[in-house]
């Protein structure tokens, strides 16, 4: 359909008028491509690092998150445990293959089953690790790949999600950047979830639901100071 | 195709005015949407600087629209996606089908998008014998009941839960006919059973897009149900489809204009998932789709650009504009007789489909302004139904008795003299004959108004004589 590409653009650029100064343009586009330049940043997240992850924790219970704060690393798979048994739920996760997840003393969890890899039907629970998270909302931010497969985020009904305090930053602007870090300028994984709360929806007369379709839960175990 | 029954605007007006459910429905509009996006601003000190920047970047994309299409479908290909570009509603339905037969695709599943609604999708691809499954709650409901959206958020508020129930009774034959479904925690429990089969059995996954991210060749969706999320991950292939205008240059840009969809929409800080999405799973990955189409529809949108209804193709879809206008509250959405509805629908809808078709749209406004004070993009919608009135007038299209009627107000208008002799008559005249009861029952040429409510008799001087003597009295006055 390069010719429908073509039409397009052209009737595009008739309707922009004549006279245009092309070069102009394209500098315009290519500059700010190239610098992203950051808009107005809310004062609300701004904070130092304490402020921003009692921030962050505040607006992610607002929209009906679970919290737990961690000392340590170590901690998380007994604070799954825990979390698990307060629901009432069968000793088994699932999580990627996060280094940062499968290095934590699971086998302290005698009982607790954990299996990798996406997520299948059935799971009733996963673990992923958030690349960060935005204190303005309570938003975390995952990304995919081999270590945190995106269904995990969906399929199941409870989602654990453990997050760096030191990775909670004031704004979604500082997360974009540690994207670039990561993987390049103007470069992507295939999904990055912004995800604030667990699943939601008010169709039904306006009425607010948890649990739509995605997970009726979202639980974050913020680790460290 | 979506039927269009613009044309009969009035007719319609009037069946949704006597439709006693569609009115208790229309209640939840008024008491919800409103409140809560009132509360969302006024927590955000920065949110009218925000709406500023928002229409900012989006007057800056569309003037540069052409490069930054370029610019994020080279990115789309980088990546290993594929982008097709579609002039019209039947390129678009065209290229759509083709994947789904190179995919020997039989279910789809769809996150919630108006841009297939305005291609009128479902229907076509019913027809070529792929089966469509919306999965938003409210597409689903309506899907079941053969409607359209009639909200652009919220698709299925005209339904009240009686008549979900009654729809799930119908369809879930599957399921225990005794079932209590009395709370709508069940009927949401219910429809996440039978579309969670839906999900790991579909072909393909098709979604629409908040946003086209030029930067990096990154589609965008906003939800709170996490439907589209599913549907987009799950099946081999994910399907996007676009208009042009929902380009925005870069990562920072959507972060901006994020910060005021949901607090206008829902009047939420952020919605639940907002999903970031860049051509098909990457080698390493172990889910995903393994390829990836994104369908740019044009379908009129180019011909708006150098038009003084540009503005109106800054429009994020958050439905502030129908949630706060009384025309709205009133009518729904249905009446409005094509896919957008309220002021947007307004403004846009005689823009796609024409004027000729629609010309009661841009009228069916009474000029308050709400829309226009809580549009985040800050798009003058009266003023573009004002143009839509002025080209409709150019163009013969409304009632000779309305023609007439404005010609003669002309007329007189034009010669203020003899307009202020005349009106100072007409309303002592009227002050004089209505003095009794202080209204009328009935006044020729007025019946479309004393037919509901009496008009009021006239008292004291015309405004313009009050005007005058007000201003005579204190020359410093009070404007």
């Amino acid at each position: 359909m390069s010719d429908a590409r073509a039409a397009i653009l052209a009737k595009m650029r008739a309707a922009m008028g004549r006279g245009r100064d092309d070069d102009a343009r394209r500098a315009a586009v290519t500059d700010r491509l190239q610098r992203s330049p950051r808009g107005l940043i809310p004062a609300r997240g701004q904070l130092d690092p304490a402020g921003r992850i009692d921030l962050f924790c505040e607006m992610a219970e607002k929209v009906q998150a679970s919290i737990a704060r961690l000392p340590s690393s170590a901690d998380v798979p007994a604070a799954v445990s825990d979390y698990l048994k307060s629901k009432n739920l069968p000793a088994r996760v699932r999580t990627g293959a996060d280094t940062r997840l499968a290095g934590l003393p699971w086998q302290g969890q005698a009982h607790l089953e954990v299996a990798h890899g996406p997520a299948q039907a059935d799971d009733m629970a996963s673990v992923s690790h958030a690349l960060g998270g935005v204190a303005e909302t309570g938003t975390l931010m995952l990304t995919s790949g081999p270590d945190n497969p995106t269904t995990l985020n969906f399929v199941p009904e409870h989602h654990i999600v453990v997050l760096r305090a030191a990775d909670i930053a004031g704004d979604y602007e500082t997360l974009w950047d540690r994207v670039r870090e990561i993987h390049g300028k103007g470069v992507m994984p295939r999904t990055v979830n912004l995800v604030t709360g667990p699943s939601r929806s008010a169709d039904i007369e306006q009425t607010l639901l948890l649990g739509a379709h995605g997970p009726r839960a979202l639980h974050i175990l913020v680790v460290g100071e | 195709m979506v039927e269009i029954t613009s044309p009969a605007f009035k007719a319609n007006a009037r069946e949704a005015l006597a439709d006693a459910p569609l009115q208790r429905a229309l209640g939840h509009v008024r008491s919800g949407f409103i409140a809560k996006r009132a509360v969302a601003a006024e927590a955000l000190p920065e949110f009218d600087r925000l709406r500023d920047n928002a229409r900012d970047i989006k007057d800056h994309a569309l003037a540069h629209l052409d490069l930054y299409l370029e610019a994020y479908a080279d990115k789309v290909e980088a990546a290993g996606g594929h982008v097709h570009w579609a002039e019209t509603a039947e390129d678009a339905r065209r290229i759509i089908l083709d994947i789904c037969r190179s995919k020997n695709a039989r279910t789809v599943t769809k996150g919630k998008s108006m841009i297939t609604e305005e291609i009128g999708l479902n229907a076509f691809l019913e027809e070529h014998s792929v089966a469509p499954v919306e999965t938003d709650l409210g597409e689903y409901i309506i899907q079941l009941r053969g409607e359209h959206p009639s909200h652009i958020i919220a698709p299925a508020v005209h339904v009240n839960k009686d008549q979900v129930e009654a729809d799930f009774r119908r369809v879930h034959t599957h399921l225990d006919p005794d079932r209590n479904l009395d709370e709508p925690t069940t009927l949401l429990g219910e429809a996440r059973a039978v579309l969670r089969e839906k999900y790991f059995q579909a072909d393909i996954g098709i979604t629409g897009a908040n946003f086209l991210v030029a930067e990096t060749g990154t589609s965008v969706i906003v939800t709170n149900e996490g439907n589209g999320d599913l549907t987009q991950s799950l099946p081999k292939t994910h399907v996007v489809v676009a208009s042009i205008e929902k380009i925005v240059p870069t990562l920072e840009d959507v972060s901006q204009i994020l910060r005021v969809l949901a607090r206008s929409a829902t009047g939420q800080d952020m919605s639940v998932y907002t999903t970031f999405s860049t051509g098909p799973r990457r080698e390493a990955d172990p889910d995903g789709p393994e390829d990836y189409h994104v369908v740019l529809l044009d379908n009129g949108r180019s011909s708006m650009l150098g038009t003084e209804f540009q503005d109106m193709l800054r429009c994020i879809r958050c439905g502030a504009c129908m949630n706060h206008c009384p025309v709205y509250h009133a009518v729904g959405g249905h009446a409005y007789g094509w896919v957008y509805p309220g002021p947007m629908g307004a403004v846009l809808t005689p823009s796609l489909i024409g004027v000729d078709q629609s010309g009661h749209l841009p009228n069916a406004s009474t000029f308050c302004g709400r829309c226009e004070s809580v549009c985040p993009m800050r798009i003058p919608l009266p003023k573009m139904m004002r143009h839509w009135r002025e080209r409709e007038f150019s163009r013969n299209l409304n009632p000779a008795a309305a023609r007439y009627g404005l010609g003669l107000w002309a007329f007189f208008a034009k010669r203020p003299a003899l307009y202020q002799a005349l009106t100072r008559v007409a309303i002592g005249t009227l002050g004089l004959m209505g003095r009794a009861r202080g209204r009328f029952r009935a006044m020729p040429l007025a019946g479309g108004w004393t037919r509901y409510r009496d008009l009021p008799a006239p008292e004291g001087g015309t405004f313009q004589a009050q005007w005058a003597k007000r201003h005579g009295n204190s020359r410093r006055g009070t404007r």
